[in-house]
């Protein structure tokens, strides 16, 4: 701009005849009506860009926002609440589940105990009827062993009398014999 | 700047404010295209881009940038809600074009080069009084003479009611002029500094110091820009809470 040449000078009160300002241009009065002028068309436009288009548009988009995350936060309570119902009915089955097979077990169990005493009884008489045979096997024996001694001694007593030169007399013999056995 | 000698230094900090024509050399009428029409025409722009272009396929899931248009929009839409209350709502593509209007001015003034409109009171001062205007206007229509029952502290001795509502008037009067000057003097005042360390930079000497101390001052800027966008919108849904909410002085 130094170049350029000031023909006239238009705002002689706010301008040097060079272009610098006088003062404050702030307080300059010739250009205050352009700057107003400007200013109130620049507000409308820019109210009605806004008012019209601008906001209405933002403020839908967010409630529609607003909108869509209560939808959304309403279907996830809903799905909570299905979940834990879910969980309640499935804790029941559970429950019940639980308490029937207690049952059987314990059925099953009463049914092991009744077939264990029964074979136990039959197994006791057996013992018994065994061990009373034994008994009377035992006595027996015991019997024919008694009866063997007598024989045995008597016989060895007899051979003993006629080694030494007696003659035995059986009948003395037998009589005392049986009496040491009974000593 | 055609002032620039051959002097080699010269600081011009106020120079950024100057409005120009976009075409030719005339007067500044109050049609004239100029760069005050340029960068509102910019500032829209890139809302429109960012509020409409980018929010076109109204996803449920968003895209990156029409999370940030939701961002904004959740953010101003909380803000009059919780300070003007409920019937405040109605207003808020109101608040939210004055918000985003002042923002991106402030912001789009910060790239190199650019003019920023919101530092001159001119444009601040026609925001502030419309949302005086608006906001009294507002109030008469929804209450009638009530309206004025705000001036009249009720809670107050009754003596001393007469001198507070004096002071409450005046006090009221005087919010679009701190309203605007608050905002464009924020903005006329950093970027005039930022202006002078940038002068001071060609300065061999100072030259590390100016542009550590320009950096330093362009990120206070930014968090400038922010904050007086906030505060003018803020303020606004108080204003409008005396119009629409209950009155309790």
């Amino acid at each position: 701009m130094a170049t350029e040449t000031h023909g006239v000078n238009w705002h002689a009160e706010c301008l040097y005849d060079a272009g610098g300002a006088k003062g404050m241009p702030q307080l300059c009065t010739d250009w205050m009506p352009n700057q107003v002028f400007w200013l109130l068309v620049a507000l409308v436009v820019l109210f009605l860009i806004l008012s019209r288009v601008a906001l209405p548009r933002i403020g839908a988009v967010l409630a529609e926002r607003k909108g869509t995350i209560t939808n959304d936060l309403a279907a996830a309570e809903e799905l909570k609440l299905r979940a834990q119902e879910a969980e309640k009915a499935y804790n029941e089955a559970l429950a019940t589940a639980r308490t029937e097979a207690a049952k059987i077990i314990a059925a099953a169990k009463a049914e092991i105990r009744k077939d264990l005493d029964e074979a136990t009884a039959k197994a006791d008489v057996e013992i018994a009827a065994r061990v009373a045979q034994s008994e009377a096997s035992i006595a027996e024996i015991r019997a024919g062993a008694e009866e063997a001694i007598a024989v045995v001694a008597k016989d060895t007593a007899k051979e003993l009398v006629a080694h030494l030169g007696g003659a035995a007399d059986a009948r003395a013999i037998t009589t005392a014999i049986n009496a040491r056995l009974k000593g | 700047m055609a002032t620039e000698g051959g002097s080699g230094f010269s600081i011009h900090p106020m120079d950024q404010f100057i409005v120009k024509p976009l075409f030719g050399d005339g007067p500044v009428q109050w049609y004239t295209p100029t760069n005050v029409t340029l960068w509102m025409g910019i500032a829209i722009l890139c809302i429109f881009g960012l509020f409409v272009l980018a929010t076109r396929h109204r996803g449920i899931i968003p895209t990156r940038l029409q999370s940030v248009a939701e961002v904004f929009y959740g953010f101003i839409h909380n803000m009059v809600e919780e300070v003007a209350g409920h019937e405040g709502v109605k207003y808020f593509p109101h608040v939210m074009t004055l918000f985003l209007f002042i923002l991106l001015s402030n912001l789009l003034g910060l790239l190199p080069m650019s003019f920023t409109t919101t530092s001159h009171i001119a444009v601040t001062a026609v925001l502030a009084v419309l949302v005086f205007l608006g906001v009294t206007l507002i109030g008469i229509a929804r209450k009638g003479l009530g309206f004025f029952a705000m001036f009249w502290v009720s809670s107050a001795p009754l003596a001393l009611r007469p001198v507070l509502a004096v002071i409450e008037v005046i006090s009221y009067m005087m919010r679009p002029v701190s309203h605007s000057i608050r905002l464009a003097g924020n903005l006329m005042a950093g970027h005039a500094v930022l202006k002078v360390f940038a002068g001071f930079a060609s300065m061999a000497v100072v030259a590390p110091v100016a542009i550590g101390a320009a950096t330093a001052i362009y990120a206070l800027e930014l968090l400038v820009a922010v904050v007086q966008a906030y505060v003018f919108t803020i303020l606004t849904c108080v204003y409008l809470k005396d119009a629409v909410g209950d009155a309790h002085h």
